[in-house]
Order: C-alpha cells, then sequence, then structure tokens
C-alpha cells in the first residue's frame, strides 16, 4: 500500500481532538419484545479509534443501526456534533458525517469500483438534471472534484490497478478495502467499520490495522466492531463491551483485557441461567 | 494471483462468454476511428434513416403496406422503449402501466387540440409532456415507497384505471374517442421523389413525390421524420443525465437500495425523478401517436401495450439503449415484416421470448459495463495464463 495522504479534497471536519463527536445518550431499541438495546450510553471523541465488541448478539450492529438512522432509538437520543440526529433520514446523516461499510459486503457489485467510490463522493453533491443535461459549471465542477478524490482514495487503498474492475470480479480482500474507500469517499467526520477484519488471514489483518492507524492519521474517527481480539486490543484507544444489549465495561484495551465482567461474558460463568 | 487454476476458455466462458458473441470487435473498431470520423459515420446514417421511407428499399419495406406508416410506428415504439428504459434499465423499477403515460400524452392533444380547445399542436406536444410528468409524480411519489412485485402490480392497476377513466369520462371523449386531434404545422419547401424498385434496379419516380414538411392524411413519411428526430433529441439529453451523479445514483439504487441509501443517495428522489423522466418520454410519444392518427379512442391503449412496451426494453437489454432500440425494432417491424403469419406472430413472439430468456437473459444487447467488465477479465486470464498459450 502506498503511503499517499488524503490532503487535498473533502478531508474531516476540523475540531479540537478528545471532544465528543457522537455520543449515545440512554439509547433504547425493542423490536417487539425483544430489547436489542437496553439504555446504552458512551461517546467517541474526536480522533480516536473507538473498539465495540461484544459476544454475538450483544447488539454491536444494532448499534450501528441507529447512529446510521437505520433504526429509530424507541427512546434516548443519538448526538452527534452536539446535535441530535432526530428523524433524519438515512442519506441526510451520512451526508451530515456518518459513514459505515457493512458486516456482509454490500457494494454495488455491477459498478466499477471507481464508480462505486463516485457514488459515496456524491453523497456531498447537488448535481440534478438541469445541471447534467446542459453540462453546467456546477456538473463539471462536481465531476471532477468527486474523481480527483476517487482516486486519491483508490490510490491510498492500493486499488489503482483495480479502479476499472467491476466490484463483484475484485478479490475479497480489495472488496473490503472498496467498501472502506467508498464510505471515506462521503467525506465523513466518523467511519464506521463493522468487521472489516471478518474473513481476513493474519497478514491481511496486520494489514488493516495499519490502514486503520493511517486512516485516523488522516483525521478521521474510527468506530470499529471487531470479533478478533487481537486486532482490537492493538488499534484501538478506547474500547466498549456490550453484552445482552448493555453496556458492560468501557476503558483502554489494558483495562478491558483485566474486566471480569468481560472476562465472564466472553468465557461464560456458572451462574448464568442462561443455557 | 500466482495459482493459475486450469480452465480453457471454452469451459470457463459458459456463464460470460455469450455476452460478446455478437460483437465481433465492432466496439473496439467502432472507437478506434478518429472522432471526426466517427461524427461523419454518425451524420451519415442519420441521414440514411431519414431517407429510408424515400429509398423504400426491397425486403425491407413489408409489400402491401405503407412504409412510412410501418417506419413512424417502429420510431413510436423506440422512443417508448427508450422512455422505459430509463424506468426500467437506469433505475430498476417494474412499471406494467407505462401505456398509462402513453395515454395521457395523446388525450392531452386531443382534448386541448380539439375536443376543448384548439390548442396548435407545438404548443400540445409540451403540454403533453408536462401533463405526463406530473401525473408520473402524483403517480410514483405514493407507490415508490413499495418495491419490485408491488409496484409492478400497483403500476399494472393505474394503466388499467387510466384506460378506464378514459372511457367513462363523457368530458373527455368517453367511449367514442377523439377526432380531427391536430397536424403539426405544415412548411411546404419541396418535394422529394421516391424510389422504385424493379428486383434491384431501381428508378426515380418523379410521380411519387412527397413535401417537406406536408403532415397530410395521406403521407406518413413526415410523422415518421418527426419521430426520429424527437428520438435524436432525447438520446443526446438521455446520455448527458445518465453520464452523471444522476446515472449513478440510479444504478446504485438499482443495485442496492439500502446501501446506496446508506452512502448518502436519497433513493427515493431518483426514483421519483426516473419515474418522471419516463413519463415524460412516453407523454411525448403518445402526443405524436395521436397527431399520428389523427382519432383516439381508449380502445387503443391496452394493457397488451404495456406489455409490448416492457417486451421491447426487455428484448433489447435494460439499461443498454442501443440494444432497446434494437427491441423496440423488434417489437414494431417484425410483426409487420411477417404479416402474411399475422394469426402465428404472437405466439412466434412468444417463442422468441422464452428463448432469449434462456440464452441471453440479459438482452440482446446487455448494458455496456457488462461488456467492458468482461474485456477486463479477458486481459486479466490472459496476463495470468500468459499470452502465447495457444
Amino acid at each position: 500500500m502506498s503511503e499517499t495522504t488524503l490532503a487535498t479534497a473533502g478531508g474531516p471536519t476540523a475540531g479540537p481532538a478528545g471532544q465528543p463527536l457522537l455520543e449515545m445518550r440512554d439509547v433504547t431499541l425493542r423490536f417487539g419484545g425483544v430489547v436489542a438495546l437496553d439504555g446504552v450510553s458512551f461517546e467517541i471523541r474526536r480522533g480516536e479509534i473507538l473498539g465495540l465488541i461484544g459476544p454475538n448478539g450483544a447488539g454491536k450492529t444494532t448499534c450501528f443501526n441507529a447512529m446510521t438512522g437505520v433504526y429509530q432509538p424507541t427512546s434516548g437520543q443519538v448526538m452527534f456534533r452536539g446535535e441530535p440526529l432526530g428523524k433524519r433520514k438515512r442519506f441526510a446523516i451520512t451526508k451530515l458525517g456518518i459513514a459505515r461499510t457493512f458486516q456482509n459486503i454490500r457494494l454495488f457489485g455491477n459498478m466499477t469500483a471507481l464508480e462505486n467510490i463516485l457514488v459515496g463522493a456524491d453523497a456531498q453533491h447537488s448535481t440534478g438534471v438541469l445541471n447534467a443535461l446542459f453540462r453546467l459549471p456546477r456538473h463539471r465542477q462536481e465531476e471532477e472534484q468527486g474523481h480527483q478524490r476517487a482516486h486519491e482514495l483508490l490510490e491510498f487503498m492500493g486499488l489503482t490497478k483495480r479502479a476499472d474492475e467491476l466490484a463483484r470480479n475484485l478479490p475479497y480482500g480489495d472488496q473490503r478495502r472498496l467498501e472502506i474507500a467508498r464510505a471515506l469517499a462521503t467525506e465523513p467526520d466518523l467511519l464506521c467499520l463493522d468487521e472489516p477484519a471478518a474473513g481476513f488471514n493474519p497478514q491481511e489483518k496486520v494489514e488493516l490495522m495499519d490502514l486503520i492507524r493511517r486512516i485516523r492519521d488522516q483525521g478521521y474517527t474510527v468506530l470499529l466492531i471487531e470479533h478478533d481480539m487481537r486486532l482490537v486490543m492493538g488499534v484501538t484507544d478506547r474500547i466498549v463491551v456490550l453484552e445482552f444489549g448493555r453496556k458492560i465495561a468501557e476503558g483502554t484495551p489494558a483495562e478491558i483485557r483485566d474486566n471480569p465482567a468481560v472476562i465472564a461474558a466472553y468465557l461464560g460463568v456458572d451462574d448464568d441461567d442462561a443455557s | 494471483m500466482s495459482t493459475v487454476t486450469a480452465t480453457t476458455p471454452a469451459n470457463d466462458g459458459s456463464r460470460t462468454q455469450p455476452r460478446g458473441r455478437f460483437d465481433f470487435g465492432i466496439r473496439d473498431r467502432w472507437y478506434g476511428l478518429p472522432k471526426p470520423v466517427r461524427m461523419l459515420l454518425l451524420l451519415l446514417g442519420a441521414l440514411l434513416l431519414y431517407l429510408l421511407p424515400l429509398l423504400d428499399p426491397p425486403y425491407l419495406s413489408p409489400s402491401g403496406s405503407d412504409f412510412g406508416a410501418v417506419l413512424f410506428n417502429v420510431a413510436a415504439y423506440v422512443l417508448v422503449a427508450l422512455g422505459l428504459n430509463v424506468v426500467l434499465g437506469y433505475a430498476g423499477l417494474l412499471d406494467l402501466g407505462y401505456v398509462g403515460f402513453y395515454l395521457i400524452g395523446a388525450y392531452t392533444v386531443g382534448i386541448f387540440g380539439s375536443l376543448h380547445g384548439h390548442l396548435p399542436f407545438l404548443l400540445l406536444l409540451p403540454l403533453a409532456a408536462v401533463f405526463t410528468t406530473i401525473s408520473g409524480l402524483i403517480l410514483g411519489a405514493p407507490t415508490l415507497r413499495v418495491r419490485g412485485d408491488y409496484l409492478a402490480i400497483v403500476t399494472l392497476g393505474f394503466g388499467e384505471i387510466v384506460r378506464l377513466i378514459a372511457v367513462n369520462w363523457r368530458w373527455g371523449g368517453g367511449a367514442a374517442g377523439i377526432t380531427e386531434v391536430p397536424r403539426p404545422p405544415s412548411i411546404e419547401l419541396f418535394s422529394l421523389p421516391h424510389l422504385d424498385w424493379n428486383g434491384f434496379v431501381a428508378t426515380v419516380n418523379l410521380d411519387e413525390t412527397t413535401t417537406f414538411l406536408k403532415f397530410g392524411v395521406l403521407d406518413q413519411i413526415p410523422y415518421y421524420w418527426m419521430a426520429l428526430t424527437v428520438i435524436f433529441v432525447i438520446l443526446v439529453a438521455e446520455g448527458l443525465v445518465v453520464h452523471s451523479r444522476v446515472g449513478r445514483a440510479w444504478e446504485a439504487t438499482r443495485e442496492d437500495e439500502d446501501a446506496a441509501e446508506l452512502m448518502g443517495v436519497p433513493t427515493f428522489r431518483f426514483k421519483l425523478l426516473a419515474f418522471a423522466i419516463g413519463a415524460f418520454i412516453g407523454g411525448i410519444s403518445g402526443a405524436l401517436f395521436a397527431t399520428r392518427q389523427a382519432f383516439i379512442n381508449p380502445e387503443s391503449f391496452p394493457l397488451l401495450l404495456s406489455i409490448l412496451f416492457l417486451s421491447a426494453v426487455v428484448v433489447g437489454g435494460p439499461g443498454n439503449r442501443l440494444g432497446v432500440i434494437i427491441g423496440g425494432i423488434i417489437v414494431a417491424y417484425l410483426p409487420e415484416l411477417f404479416r402474411p403469419f399475422a394469426d402465428y406472430r404472437v405466439l412466434i413472439f412468444g417463442c422468441l421470448l422464452i428463448l432469449l430468456a434462456n440464452f441471453r437473459p440479459e438482452g440482446l444487447l446487455p448494458p455496456r459495463r457488462t461488456l467492458r467488465a468482461k474485456k477486463v477479465e479477458e486481459a486479466l486470464v490472459e496476463l495470468e495464463e500468459g499470452p502465447a498459450d495457444e
């Protein structure tokens, strides 16, 4: 992978590092009788890599979905840059600055790698039919800006040679990277990665850790859902642990490693009556 | 990347190979030409299309029917297919009631040009487009929230409801329809002779001429010219729109609506836009149809027409303009050519569709991007297997 930076176009908005960028305030999410999230509160601080871990079904992806507008919290609020997300539509939240990848890759398979990223870049564009029809300055300017950003991202991800290939024909690892590139193209402040290392071999995981750090170094804030403990411990600044929809621990990787509740959640305890 | 499986292109190609089979490298050769040459060839091709009804070439022109009328019909289908292609091919919305827009376009011209007003045709044409666009928005706003099968059912209902309203609506002519639909204004500048064919020997027939530009009752050729011109305009406009943010948004929405929405695409807005543009083009073709026919009634717009429009797009290859044009030509022209077998033509057409579904599920000409991707795939295989492998 190359060492290019993403300085020229559309980086994250400036703000003091360490300030809260996104806050989950007592978020509860119920589906009928099932409580997927139960009064979850935590914050993601600008410029950090926050890990979100927990056993299967703990509510990690639901947490993502509450942040990106897929689900509306039953109660509680998600605050982004100090403002509640409220009932904003999903595309509006993306435009606001929260981008995500998917646990099971969801690229636009029949579009090229370049076009996939362009769709992401279009999140900040507003060219409509009239602009396109008459090739007005806005169309030209946005196309140029989008292509420039797309090529930067392709280079950053080491995908330049794949630009004109269909997304569905890319090797698995490249598809994962392309998803991250597409999300970055929307010019987010917060990048949410949903198990980006799933299906990776150890070598690829090391590369991914490096990539996530490089993304943070460009000024992005990263939220990472991941099962692989070594990866999470190795790359994150702080970790939030969920179990059965509740937050059971929060702290630095070292603190989490020694937390008895976390160990119990992952290894199980005898007096747990759930069989 | 290093391990190469021993797949021969013949075996490996069972899924990807057929896509380029009818291509013969024409595309490559075409884009290999310098731009001025391409422009010139396109102009010549367009000129040939304009002159086609005058040339009246043997075998191409069905015996016993007016070639100009046949060509107008073909052009009308092609135009409709282009409009439906925006909805079905680009945005991936299954619209089974497209004939509804066709009807609204035609009736706008009829009602305000003959029944309840005498507006000139050149004003009626944009009016028809505006009305159908509005009707597209009205239909789309509530229905585009449902997906897939449901949308198909709702639009199917729309097509029928619009027709039934036309039947029962006395102010709009009712079942009797509308007569004396206005014609486009004529500017008679000069006359063009036709060719007469005796075997393969052509003679200029100075008795049979077409006046440029006289929109009369007998000679249908000027209507064909008008339709052809509209097609060219629509093709250029559509190309400009598709190669922009709008086209990408449609494509992404068709691929994965949820993912598109989460990548910042306001999917509903873009689906509605596709619907409105499709309706716009459908309305214009309806207006052209009405003025050529001079008489319209609800029976001119049966459900079967929706199905035929849809076949034109599906046969040609949704998402590929050239394919859709060919689809329109097939659906409108082949039945004319095989008039003698008229009783069987629906049967033959059905069999053709089944064959097509089996062997070319993406249509005769699949979207360009699949072809482009195939080329990249081939190049990769070549790189991996070594070029001098044969």
